[in-house]
Order: structure tokens, then sequence, then C-alpha cells
């Protein structure tokens, strides 16, 4: 990944990472040698389908992971600091004011029985010392930010009293109160209709301009990632595939899993009248059990292009032009 | 033109909002889920049927099944009005009628039940239909698993073992047991993962050619809905606002809020960075709907008429039907 840019130039910098999941049933292997990187003021667009360990990746960076998770290798730089040697109580300063979380599910994010004054003004409270009556006076002003109206009346509201769309809001505003750098974006619009998730997502984009923050939006919908992303990582089974600028992505991309994911998903502007039989091109086989991944290219079972060799040595992601990282044997 | 196998007419459902209280309870309200909507579906077509969360379109296809009791109008198919016996009829002609319409439900895991084995699962319907002779029955059910694609074996598993994918199968397989001619498709691939949709599409369409089948597919995600339709319909707060043929609707659209819908689809191609966002605010309360045209408050062009005047669907031409008296 540092090919390119050197190390501090980069908001964070994420290096073989390594996380297991010790269940009774056996070790899931849920993300292995996981790099990736952002410079200050980019959006990344982390991609894949369950289980491809998108979500793990970024709970990492807040060193949130689920037991019994762990995180066994790696390091997570993060504005010249590795975090992983962190003691919780260090973690929890960076938590919430320097990297922020926006979930998937706004409706279990907040706290029903806490108003939105109370659970807002408690994180300004925290990291920021304010009294209650300042920190009543800057959630307003956020929540105007975000497009709430009356947002002074809104602070002794519940979150039931709020719709999905205004409770998405609520949570964009909580995550941007104390000035984060990063805001990790996990599926922020998976659970919200289409005009709504469009009404969001422009939210986002005009806040993080304003704020100069950094993102990383985790999802699976690449129409999303096309409209929001400036990088783009494709993650398979715990790997990463391909990392490169949407563009390259969408319209270059190198990794046999990249291809057929794109071409695997209905196109809302393209017609399907007219054909003879009509089918999307379909990518053979399933997602493979993370207990016992398949050895070597973890994509290797599934993939058009595999030969022998693919099967019995991991790749590396290697450099194929400025900025294009594959991971393929292949390429 | 094609003929019709399924004609809406009139349908309408309101669910009263009954406020208990400990002198009793009173119906202070009530929500008009489905607003007199009219449309029909054409033998061996697939319509899709879209719009918003709480629109009323899963609300439609469960009236139309009786699966939810409509408050008035009728459903025919093949010119039977089929709400009307399933009100009236006995037992065995209500099981004649469920025979030809059958419904794949959206969740994979909450449809199928946890304790049956794949086998049980598939042989219920042969069970409550005993359209079959039992000796039939083993041999049908391997028949439908291979159908949709799964292996003998899988018959004596549990739901628990499968994928997402291979359990929307199963659904569908037993949907497809009694030998029905119109499935109403509830949201089939939404709960599913991207690579595992386009099998699940591609196997909808194969059953279609190959048993004729008639299909309402209900989504939300548009894509799939141009990919898998014939025509489409677009419903806002209960009503159908427009219905046309499916290359019509995406292409040129005439309501404002088909529109502002397509528009609002990020398109997976960075090239040229759309502006998503063209409509303001949230849908309001099917509680309180506005005057006139429902989608009023929120359209670009609304006329001062628009909240007196309720809009009809009327055909533009060539089948292009509109409820707007201001189109684009």
């Amino acid at each position: 990944m540092t090919a390119t840019t050197t190390q501090t130039d980069l908001l964070l910098h994420v290096t073989g990472l390594q996380i297991h999941f010790f269940t009774g049933a056996g070790i899931v292997k849920a993300v292995d040698r996981v790099d990736f990187g952002l410079k200050p003021g980019e959006t990344l667009g982390l991609v894949g389908e369950s289980g491809s360990g998108k979500t793990i990746s970024s709970l990492a960076l807040l060193k949130l992971i689920p037991r019994p998770g762990k995180i066994l290798a790696g390091r997570i730089i993060f504005e010249n600091e590795d975090l992983i040697p962190k003691k919780e109580s260090e973690m929890i300063k960076v938590r919430g004011k320097k990297i922020a979380m926006v979930f998937q599910n706004p409706a279990f994010s907040l706290n029903p029985i806490y108003s939105i004054g109370e659970q807002l003004g408690e994180i300004l409270m925290w990291h920021e010392k304010l009294n209650k009556k300042e920190a009543n006076e800057k959630t307003a002003e956020f929540l105007n930010l975000v497009g709430i109206t009356d947002p002074v009346g809104r602070l002794k509201q519940f979150p039931h009293e709020l719709s999905g769309g205004m409770k998405q809001r609520v949570c964009i505003a909580r995550a941007l109160l104390c000035n984060p750098s990063l805001v990790l974006a996990d599926e922020p619009t998976t659970n919200l209709d289409v005009t709504i998730q469009a009404q969001i997502l422009e939210l986002l984009s005009s806040l993080k301009k304003r704020f100069n923050m950094a993102m990383i939006l985790v999802t699976h919908d690449l129409g999303v990632v096309a409209n929001m992303a400036d990088r783009i990582t494709v993650m398979y089974a715990g790997r990463i595939c391909e990392s490169a600028t949407a563009k390259i992505i969408f319209e270059n991309p190198a990794h046999p899993y990249t291809m057929a994911l794109l071409q695997t998903i209905p196109r809302v502007d393209k017609s399907y009248t007219g054909l003879g039989a009509k089918r999307l091109t379909v990518v053979p086989g399933r997602i493979p059990n993370l207990i016992h991944p398949p050895s070597g290219c973890r994509f290797h079972p599934r993939c058009s292009e595999a030969e022998k060799g693919c099967s019995q040595a991991i790749p590396d992601l290697k450099a194929i032009e400025d900025g294009h990282f594959v991971s393929c044997w292949r390429r | 033109m094609l003929e019709e196998i399924i004609r809406v007419e009139n349908l309408v459902k309101i669910f009263p909002v009954i406020q208990r209280g400990i002198f009793g309870s009173r119906q202070t309200e009530e929500i008009k889920a489905v607003n007199n909507i009219s449309f029909s579906i054409r033998r061996g077509e697939t319509l899709g049927l879209v719009g918003e969360s709480g629109c009323g379109k899963s609300t439609t296809a469960r009236t139309m099944l009786h699966l939810t009791r409509s408050t008035s109008g009728s459903v025919f198919f093949e010119d039977n009005d089929i709400l009307e016996r399933f009100r009236s009829s006995s037992k065995e002609d209500i099981l004649q009628i469920r025979r030809k319409l059958q419904y794949v439900f959206q969740d994979p895991y909450l449809s199928l039940n946890p304790r049956w084995s794949i086998e049980e699962t598939l042989l219920e319907p042969f069970r409550v239909h005993q359209h079959l002779p039992q000796s039939k029955w083993k041999d049908r059910m391997l028949e439908l698993l291979e159908l949709v694609g799964l292996e003998e074996y899988h018959a004596w598993r549990y739901p628990h073992e499968f994928s997402g994918g291979q359990r929307q199968r199963v659904g569908i397989a037993r949907a497809l047991a009694v030998d029905p001619k119109f499935l109403i498709l509830d949201e089939p691939v939404s709960s599913l993962d991207v690579s595992v949709r386009a099998n699940i599409l591609n196997l909808l369409l194969e059953l279609q050619e190959k048993l004729g089948l008639t299909y309402l597919y209900i989504s939300h995600d548009l894509s799939s809905v141009r990919f898998i339709s014939n025509r489409v319909a677009v419903m806002y707060l209960g009503k159908i606002v427009e219905l046309s043929d499916v290359d019509d609707l995406f292409n040129q659209p005439f309501h404002h809020y088909t529109f502002a819908l397509l528009s609002a689809i990020p398109v997976p191609d960075p090239s040229g960075k759309q502006v998503l966002s063209v409509l303001k605010g949230e849908v309001p309360s099917v509680m309180n709907p506005p005057s006139g045209c429902h989608f009023h408050p929120r359209c670009q062009a609304a006329l001062p008429e628009c909240s007196q005047i309720t809009p009809v669907l009327e055909d533009k031409g060539g089948g292009h039907f509109v409820a707007c008296i201001n189109p684009r």
C-alpha cells in the first residue's frame, strides 16, 4: 500500500490485520492480511458480501471486536500512533472523539430510554468537558446542521418519536459532535428507502467536505460507493482482492472477483427487454466457510481463470499500475 | 395483446386504529393501506410492484390472496371473483383456488419451520391439499428439488444447514408443489447477497419459461425490478400512481414521484456523479394523507388545484397509465 504514498501522508494505515474468532465450532479466520490506508479527507469504500470481513475490519479500528474475536496481528497506525497496543482506558479517548461511527441500524444504535439531548450531550460532557447547558446548545446546533427541524424541541424527544431517516440523521450528528478526523459508516443507508437514502448520502458528502473528515464507507451496494467513494477496496472471504480509485474499479477492474461482482448485479440504467433469454451472469459456487477457508487464493474455487498454482500459495496485494493494487496470481 | 389472467378491481383495505382504554376500546382513526386500486396482469408476464416501505405493496398482495381480508373490491382470476369465493365457499373449494395462486415470502429465514426437515416442509402442501395420491408424493418432492436446483440429499437437511439462497429455493419449491399458475414474489431476493441474487433471479425466469407462470414481483429494489419485469406499477401511499411497460417507465417516467424515485437510485458508474436527492421531506403518514393528490406537498410541479383534485389513473397512450394532472 505504501508504494506511492509515504506513511506520514496517511491519516490511517492498516497493515497485516488478522482477526480470528475462537468459536466452539472452530477458529473462524474472519480477516487475514488486510492492508488499507486513507488520506485525510478521503472517502474509502469497503465493499464486499456478507462474511467478507468488511464490518469486522472497520470495527477493529475502534478495537470493538466482539467476543470471541481477537486481533492476532497487524498494525493500525492512526495519526502516527499504533492503536493495537493501546489500553482500553486510552481507546475510550479515541472512540467518538477522533474516530466516530455511524451504524447500520439507527433504531438499535440509539438508546431508547434516553432522550436525544441526553445521549448526545453525554458525549460532549465526557470528551469536551462541557457543562449541561453548553452541551445542549452544541447538540442543537449539530441537529440543525444535519437538517432536523426544531432542533431545540427535539432534544427532549426519544428515539421512538423519530422516523428511520431522522434517527439516522441523529446518529450522524452524534458522530460529528467532537469533530472527528475519521468517520466509519457501516451500511449507513441499508435500512432506508431509496429517496431517504439519497438524502442521507447527500448529507454525508456535504458534511464530509465541510468538516474535511475522512470516511470509511462499508457497504455491499456498488451504486452507493460509485457515488460516494474516492477509493474502493473490495474484500472477499476476509482478504482484500483489489484496491484502486473508484473510476478504475468500475471501468477497468483487474481481479476476477471484482469483475464477476460488477457483472452479477442488475442495472437500473440498462434495458433487459428484447433479449432472447435474459439472464444475469452468475458467480458459480458459494461464499466459503471461514473455519476451513480454501487454500491459496480464497476465491480460486469460484474463479473462472484459476490455475493449479492458485490453490497453493496466497497471492500478495501488488501494484499493477499506479495506485491500483490486486491480489491475484494471474495478474 | 395477451389475455388477462388476474384482474384487481377497486381493491380497498382499511385497517382500523384502535385505542384501548380501561373502559373499553374505540376506533379513533383508520389507515387506508390500499386505497381503491385496479390493475390486471397478463398470462405469462411479470408485473413489478414498487414503492417505498409503507406504501401498501405487500398489503395489496396479501389482500389479493385473502391472507388479509379485503375491505371491499374484487379480484378476478380467470374471470372468477376469488375474493368472493374465499369468503363464502367450502374449504375444498378454497383449497382449489389456493392451488392456483401461491406466495413466496420475503425472508427465507422466517418462512421455513426450523424444526422441519426440507422433506417435511415440501410434503406439507401435499398433506394439506391432498391433490395427489400419497404414493406419488415422494417422487414429486424430488422433482421439485431438482426443479429449483437442489439435490436429493438436501431433503433430509434442516433450514439452518442452508444458506439464504438455498432457503429461498426451498421457499420457491414449496410454492410450486401445488402446480400454481400465478406466484406472488414478495421481495424474494432482498435479504440475499448480491452474488446469490443473480442466481435466484435467473431461476425465477427459468421457471417462468418452463412452467408458464405469471408473476407479481414486489420489491423496493428497482434494479431487480427492471431486470425481471415486463410491466411495472408504482405505488405511493396506497395508490398506484403510474403503470407501464418496463422500459417506458424507466426511460420516460410521467409521474413526478416515479421520476424522483428513479433518480434517487445510485447508479454503479462513477464517471458521472449523480445529483441523487430530488425529493424533500419524508413520506407522510398514511393515517392522515394529504388531500387531493397524495404526492402534492413534495412535488416540484404541483399546481394549486393538486391539493383539491384526486387524479385518476389514465392511459396516456400505449398502455402507459399515470395518475397526475400535470405529468412530466
